[in-house]
């Protein structure tokens, strides 16, 4: 049995951004992830981030990724297991790790679940066959492996990731046909939208996908518009020739550790799905155990960055860790949460943050 | 297919390598999941689905979902979406389940 | 209309069109900016303090066109690459317009290229005058279009001779 301080579960963005502060006071930290890489999605995102330059604003995903991971490179209090998965969280506080084919027993004093998301699928017909793929699969792909997922391709979803992923195929050389979206509006910052717009790649609102066509891959579509009950217009049924249909049709938390710990649980539709209820320190109800990023709530990685800061400074401290203006600092981390979840964009998750927020005034 | 150049991105290949696929030579480089390697050489189709026989291919790139298992130098059920390609390795369609193979 | 295509109405670009004098004066920022969103770094990157500090993130960025030079520094920094610079003192003929290009391969300079508008459709032909790569990988390219079109082209494509 390995006893450790604070583990961390995630090296996303949130997963990051918590060691960096929990290191920074002096714990010690343990950062499990299941990948070949630290970094998360943000190693597969090309574009420039939005937010204020406390979120490395003008600054590319990847170069984020650089950013956090150099800063945590190298530290003595620090050790990282990557192509490990957490796997189980037992009463006892014992968390499992498949590492090098063999399970590992870890107990940490803090745990930190930054899990991340995982993509939704849509139900249509012969959505099974090879060509249909999750953005993020499409992603990892070419962003990371350089390897082109298909020639001419169909997005699903005009919210953030569809747009900005398929931006990133055309960058990659692959050509969109269109992007397709069951609501009436554009779900995604316009100014992703225009982007792409200007390119020449139409994006259909109240639009979807009814079929893959194809026999052993995805040699078609077929799209059609719907009401505005989501019923296709009968009639109005077109097929485009494409060999990549591209899934971006929303994400929901991964928070299978969340529930065997058993965290109290909310469905929160705002946030994507389950999301467990937290304190102004990011604690769920299990004491000792922090939630931070997607898997508290599907947002955006700055969001995540924020949150994990939050969680890491919480754990630290709460294991009798020291930092100069702890409070302040954090009262400065919810303002800009405050910051970034503010305007109509940001209503949604405001809402939905709300009601999984709990002992708001005794504790934050 | 490959993409050459890209306007973001630099891509940190390991070195090339060649290893088969039901047999055929392949080339691929070391160190990235073997389904880039296979996606790279076209081949879609990584197995077959138990019941219905329908085609299986690459999907969720992450190791969450079962559509790429394959059979790996005899090992059944291997992820091949994150389990690294290294040198001579012997890449196989998967029929059904897999047949359980001996410990050493 | 933005939500529904990606394409801003007349009316938002009317909001933020600098007068007619202005544009006769040479180089300006055109930011198309039209969604409260968290974000503000133009602000930072603007040397010359045109763009006004954010009392909000979410505000939308607002511009004095007297102290804009049209530098093009904002165009590299916005992360929406949705600011332009237009040059209507370029030529008589011809005005210049600059936008932020993240593909490749890039195209050369003395190029003829179609002139896409914001829908991506073709409207003309441009030149193209200059390009000019940054360390932040985003190119900026200076198109030289018929007068008329300065405020409609914002994409190329390459073609033959456009
Ligand atoms: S073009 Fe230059 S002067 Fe004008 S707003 Fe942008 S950075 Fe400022
Ligand atoms: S940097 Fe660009 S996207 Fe951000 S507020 Fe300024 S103009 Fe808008």
């Amino acid at each position: 049995m390995r006893e450790v301080e604070i583990a961390i579960v995630g090296g996303g963005p949130a997963g990051l951004s918590a060691a960096g502060i929990a290191l920074q006071t002096g714990a010690t930290a343990l950062l499990i992830d299941d990948g070949q890489h630290l970094g998360g999605q943000l190693v597969k995102q090309t574009h420039k981030f939005f937010g204020s330059k406390e979120q490395y604003a003008s600054t590319r995903g990847i170069e984020i990724a650089r950013i956090l991971e150099k800063g945590l490179e190298g530290h003595p209090h620090l050790e990282v297991w990557l192509n490990s998965s957490a796997v189980g969280y037992y009463p006892d506080g014992v968390l499992t790790v498949l590492k090098d084919e063999r399970l590992v027993k870890v107990k940490p004093a803090r745990l930190i679940i930054a899990t991340g998301a995982a993509e939704k699928m849509l139900a249509f017909a012969n959505n099974d066959l090879p060509g249909v793929y999750g953005a993020g699969a499409v992603q990892t792909l070419m962003n990371l492996y350089g390897v082109l997922p298909g020639r001419r391709a169909l997005m699903v979803g005009a919210g953030n990731i569809g747009l900005i992923v398929s931006y990133q195929l055309l960058q990659a050389g692959v050509e969109v046909e269109a992007v397709v979206e069951a609501m009436p509006k554009v779900g995604g910052y316009w100014v992703h939208a225009a982007k792409l717009r200007r390119t020449g790649v139409p994006i259909l609102t109240s639009y979807t996908v009814l079929a893959a066509e194809g026999r052993e891959w995805v040699e078609g579509a077929i799209i059609c518009p719907v009401d505005e009950r989501f019923r296709p217009i009968k009639g109005k049924e077109q097929r485009i020739e494409v060999d990549l249909i591209c899934l971006a049709v929303g994400l929901s938390p991964l928070s299978e550790l969340l529930w065997q710990a058993g965290c109290k649980m909310k469905y929160i539709s705002q946030l994507g799905g389950f999301a467990p209820l937290r304190d102004g320190n990011m604690e769920t109800t299990v004491k000792g155990v922090y939630v931070a990023g997607d898997s508290a709530g599907v947002e955006e990685a700055s969001t995540a960055m924020v949150e994990g800061r939050i969680a890491g400074l919480a754990a630290a401290t709460s294991l009798g860790y020291r930092i100069a203006d702890a409070q302040r600092l954090k009262e400065g981390l919810w303002a800009e949460l405050e910051m970034l979840r503010r305007g109509p964009v940001g209503q949604k998750v405001r809402e939905g943050v709300k009601t999984a927020l709990i002992n708001q005034d005794s504790d934050s | 297919m490959r993409i050459v150049q890209h306007p973001i991105l630099t891509f940190a290949r390991g070195k090339k390598i060649s290893f088969t696929f039901d047999g055929r030579t392949l080339e691929g480089y070391e160190g990235e999941p073997i389904a880039a390697a296979l996606h790279d050489a076209g081949v879609k189709v990584l197995r077959r689905s138990i019941r219905l026989s329908r085609p299986r291919g690459f999907f969720c790139a992450v190791g969450k979902c079962s559509s790429c298992l394959m059979k790996v130098d005899g090992k059944p059920n291997v992820r091949v979406c994150i389990e690294p390609l290294r040198e001579g390795m012997r890449v196989e369609t998967q029929r059904g389940k897999g047949e359980l193979i001996e410990r050493g | 209309m933005l939500e529904k295509d990606g394409v801003p109405t007349q009316d938002d670009l009317a909001s933020i069109a600098p007068s007619e004098e202005r544009l006769a004066k040479g180089p300006v920022a055109i930011i198309e900016c039209f969604q409260p969103i968290p974000c503000d770094p133009c602000y930072d990157w603007c040397k010359r303090g045109a763009i006004e500090k954010f009392r909000d993130p979410t505000d939308l960025p607002q511009i004095d066109y007297e102290r804009c030079n049209g530098c093009s520094l904002c165009v590299i920094g916005c992360p929406g690459l949705a600011i332009f610079i237009v040059d209507q003192a370029y030529s008589e003929k011809r005005a210049r317009v600059v936008l932020p290009y993240e593909f490749l391969p890039l195209p050369e300079e003395g190029e003829v290229v179609e002139a896409l508008n914001r829908k991506g459709e073709k409207v003309g032909r441009a030149e193209v005058l200059k390009v000019q790569q940054t360390k932040q990988k985003t190119t900026l390219i200076s198109l030289l279009v018929p007068q008329k079109l300065a405020m409609e082209v914002r994409f190329f494509r390459r073609g033959e001779n456009g």
